[in-house]
C-alpha cells in the first residue's frame, strides 16, 4: 500500500528505478544461465552459435556423463563432499559449544570471550599459517582443508547473540530440576535455536564448499583436490581435460565440457540458497550484527 | 542452589575459585574444543610470525634458524616488487572503496523505496545469490562472459569488431576488480542499510512530506542521517580491512594480467613465501600488512569517535 504523504508515482522515477534493478539482475541472471545452458547444449549446438549457447535446441547430458565416467571429477566431488559435511558437523559443534558456554557469566567466559572476539581483528598471516598446518603433519591431508576453518569468528557472535537472549528463568528452573549444563544444551538450548543453528550450517557449508585457496596451499597431490580446484585448472587456466582423464572417446566440445564442471560447482549452492534466504531475510542475521 | 543472574553479580564474584569451578566446570569443559582451536590456528600463527625476524631455514625450524633483526624488513624496503604489491594493493583498495562503497546505498535506498513487495522479494533473491559463490566460479563466469573468447567478445567478433581485452588488460584491472566485487557482494552489502532504513520512524516522512518536502529533501534531511551510523561503522571495518583485499580475487588472475597490476601484499606473500622459499621475506611482507592495517582501523575509529559517532570499539564510559 501506497502511503498517503507519498508522492504518485512519476513515470520517469518509475523507469530510472526499474532500468537499475532490471539491468543489475539481469547481469547476475544472464552469464549463469548462458553457462548452464552451453553445458547442456550439443556439440552442433555449440558450433552454430559459435561458442555459448542461450538456449540449447538439441538438449544432452553428454557434458555431464563424460565428466563423471573419469575419475578425475567424481574423485573431486567426493572430496569436496567429505570436507563439507565433515567440516560443517565439526565447525558446529566447536562453535555452538563454545557459543553456549561464553553467553552465561561463567568461569573463564570472560577471558574465552576476548579470545575469540580478538581473531575478528586481523588473520595470522599466510607463512606462519603454512608452518604451524606443516608441523601439524596435515600437509597433503583433507584435513588441512577441514581444521583451520573450525571455528568463524563471525558464526560464533551470531549463535552466542541468539543464546543470550534465551531468557536466564528458563534455564534456571531446568537447573533447580535438576538438569546439568550439558542437558540445558542439548534440551533447551539447541532445540529453541534449530532456524539459527541451520543457518549457521549452512553457512560454514557454503564456506568449505567453496574454500580454494587452502586446497592450493596445502595440497600438492592432485588426487586430493576439491572441485573448485578442478574448476580454476580447467576451466579458468583452461588446462584441456583430455580423453583419457575423462575415460570417454570421442569426448564432447570441450566448451560444454568446461560448463558442466563450473554447473557442478554452482548446483550445491543454488540447492541450499532458497532456505538460506527464506532464514535471513528474517533478520538472524543482521539482528546479530547490531547486537 | 548458585544464581547466575548479574544481580547477584557481587556474590557471584565472592565465590572461591574451587566453589565456581564445582558450579561451571561442565562449561568450561564445552569451551576447550574452541580454545584448542584458537590456540593452535589462531594464537600460535600469530606466535609464529617472529620468522619474519629470523633467517628461517625450514629444516631447521623456528628453534633453530637464526635471527636477523630487521634485515628481512630492510630487504624488502630495497625490493622494488614489494613496493610494486603495497602500490596496487593501495590503489586497489582507494578505488574499491570509492567504486564499491556506494552501490549497496544507493540500490537500498532504491529497493527501500519500492512499493510493490513482490518486486522488492524478486530482487533482493536474485542479488543476494552471488555473495554465496566461489571466487573460483565468479572469475571464471566474468571470463566466460568477457574474456578473450567470452560471449561478449563472441558477439562483438560476429558483428565484425574487434574484440576487447576486458580480462587482461592492467590498466583496466581496478575497473574489472570492482565490477566482480560488485557483481558478487552489492547485494549482499545492501542487507545492512535495507534493516537500518526500516527502523527510520515514518512518523518524520509524513511530517516532511506534510511541511513540503519532496522526495530529495526527506533523503538528504531523513533517510541519509539515519544511515549516518551504519556507513561509518562500515566504513571503518572496509578501512581495516582494506589491505586484505580479496586474496583469492587477485591470486585467480594474477597469471592473465600479470603480476605489474595483480600483485598485492597477500599475493606477494604468497609467491615470495611458498612458492619461492623465502619464508621470512613473506612473513615480513605479511606483517608489515597486519601492522598497517590496525593502524588505519585504529586511526579510522578515532577519527569516527572525534566526529560523534560510536565506531566499531565502544569507548568505555
Amino acid at each position: 500500500m501506497r502511503p498517503v504523504w507519498k508522492e504518485n508515482p512519476s513515470p520517469g522515477y518509475q523507469a530510472i528505478k526499474a532500468l537499475i534493478l532490471g539491468g543489475f539482475a539481469l547481469v547476475i541472471v544472464v552469464p549463469i544461465l548462458v553457462v548452464i545452458s552451453t553445458s547442456l547444449a550439443s556439440d552442433k549446438d555449440i558450433i552454430d552459435a559459435g561458442g555459448y549457447v542461450l538456449w540449447p535446441s538439441h538438449p544432452t547430458v553428454k557434458a555431464y556423463q563424460t565428466l563423471f565416467s573419469g575419475g578425475l571429477m567424481g574423485r573431486a566431488i567426493l572430496v569436496s563432499v567429505f570436507v563439507t559435511i565433515v567440516g560443517t558437523a565439526i565447525a558446529l559443534a566447536v562453535t555452538i559449544a563454545l557459543a553456549y558456554a561464553t553467553s552465561r557469566p561463567v568461569l573463564f567466559g570472560r577471558p574465552v570471550l576476548l579470545m575469540v572476539l580478538f581473531t575478528l581483528l586481523f588473520a595470522p598471516g599466510i607463512i606462519p599459517m603454512f608452518l604451524v598446518v606443516k608441523q601439524l603433519g596435515l600437509l597433503d591431508s583433507l584435513w588441512s582443508l577441514i581444521l583451520p576453518g573450525a571455528l568463524g569468528a563471525f558464526n560464533f557472535v551470531v549463535l552466542r547473540t541468539f543464546f543470550m537472549n534465551v531468557p536466564g528463568e528458563l534455564l534456571e528452573s531446568a537447573r533447580i530440576d535438576g538438569a546439568s549444563d550439558f542437558t540445558i544444551l542439548r534440551r533447551i538450548i539447541m532445540p529453541l535455536s534449530k532456524a539459527v543453528i541451520a543457518v549457521v550450517g549452512l553457512f560454514y557449508a557454503v564456506g568449505f564448499w567453496n574454500a580454494f585457496f587452502n586446497a592450493l596451499l596445502y595440497l600438492n597431490d592432485t588426487s586430493k583436490w576439491p572441485v573448485q580446484v578442478i574448476l580454476r585448472t580447467y576451466v579458468l587456466q583452461g588446462k584441456s581435460l583430455s580423453a583419457d582423464q575423462l575415460g570417454v572417446h570421442p569426448p564432447p566440445q570441450p566448451q560444454s565440457l568446461q560448463m558442466a564442471v563450473v554447473v557442478v560447482a554452482l548446483v550445491p549452492i543454488a540447492m541450499v540458497y532458497p532456505f538460506l534466504q527464506r532464514h535471513f531475510t528474517k533478520g538472524v542475521i543482521t539482528g546479530a550484527v547490531k547486537g | 542452589m548458585l544464581k547466575r543472574t548479574s544481580s547477584v553479580a557481587r556474590v557471584k564474584n565472592g565465590l572461591p575459585l574451587k566453589a565456581k569451578w564445582r558450579r561451571d566446570w561442565q562449561m568450561v569443559l564445552l569451551m576447550i574444543p574452541g580454545v584448542v582451536f584458537l590456540l593452535v590456528f589462531f594464537y600460535l600463527p600469530v606466535i609464529g610470525n617472529v620468522v619474519a625476524f629470523q633467517d628461517f631455514q625450514p629444516y631447521l625450524g623456528i628453534m633453530h634458524s637464526e635471527w636477523n633483526g630487521l634485515q628481512n624488513f630492510v630487504n624488502l624496503y630495497a625490493n622494488p616488487d614489494f613496493w610494486d604489491a603495497l602500490r596496487n594493493t593501495l590503489l586497489l583498495a582507494a578505488v574499491q572503496l570509492l567504486l564499491f562503497f556506494p552501490v549497496p546505498i544507493g540500490l537500498a535506498l532504491i529497493v527501500d523505496s519500492l512499493v510493490s513487495n513482490r518486486f522488492r522479494r524478486w530482487f533482493q533473491t536474485i542479488a543476494y545469490l552471488p555473495h554465496f559463490l566461489s571466487w573460483v566460479l565468479v572469475v571464471t563466469l566474468f571470463q566466460q562472459s568477457l574474456g578473450g573468447a567470452g560471449f561478449i567478445n563472441n558477439l562483438l567478433r560476429q558483428a565484425g569488431l574487434d574484440p576487447i581485452p576486458f580480462m587482461t588488460n592492467p590498466d583496466t584491472f581496478p575497473l574489472l576488480v570492482v565490477a566482480q566485487l560488485i557483481w558478487k557482494d552489492a547485494g549482499w552489502a545492501m542487507i545492512i542499510f535495507l534493516a537500518a532504513l526500516t527502523t527510520v520512524d515514518v512518523s518524520l516522512y509524513e511530517a516532511a512530506a506534510a511541511d513540503g518536502a519532496g522526495r530529495w529533501r526527506r533523503l538528504w534531511h531523513i533517510t541519509l542521517p539515519a544511515l549516518r551510523t551504519v556507513i561509518v561503522l562500515l566504513l571503518i571495518l572496509r578501512i581495516g580491512d582494506i589491505l586484505s583485499v580479496g586474496f583469492e580475487q587477485f591470486i585467480l588472475q594474477r597469471d592473465s594480467v600479470g603480476p605489474g597490476a595483480a600483485e598485492v601484499l597477500d599475493t606477494f606473500t604468497y609467491y615470495a613465501g611458498v612458492v619461492g622459499g623465502d619464508w621470512s621475506s613473506g612473513a615480513a611482507a605479511g606483517l608489515a600488512k597486519v601492522v598497517v592495517g590496525a593502524l588505519l582501523l585504529w586511526g579510522a575509529n578515532s577519527l569516527a569517535h572525534r566526529l560523534g559517532e560510536p565506531g566499531i570499539f565502544q569507548r568505555r564510559s
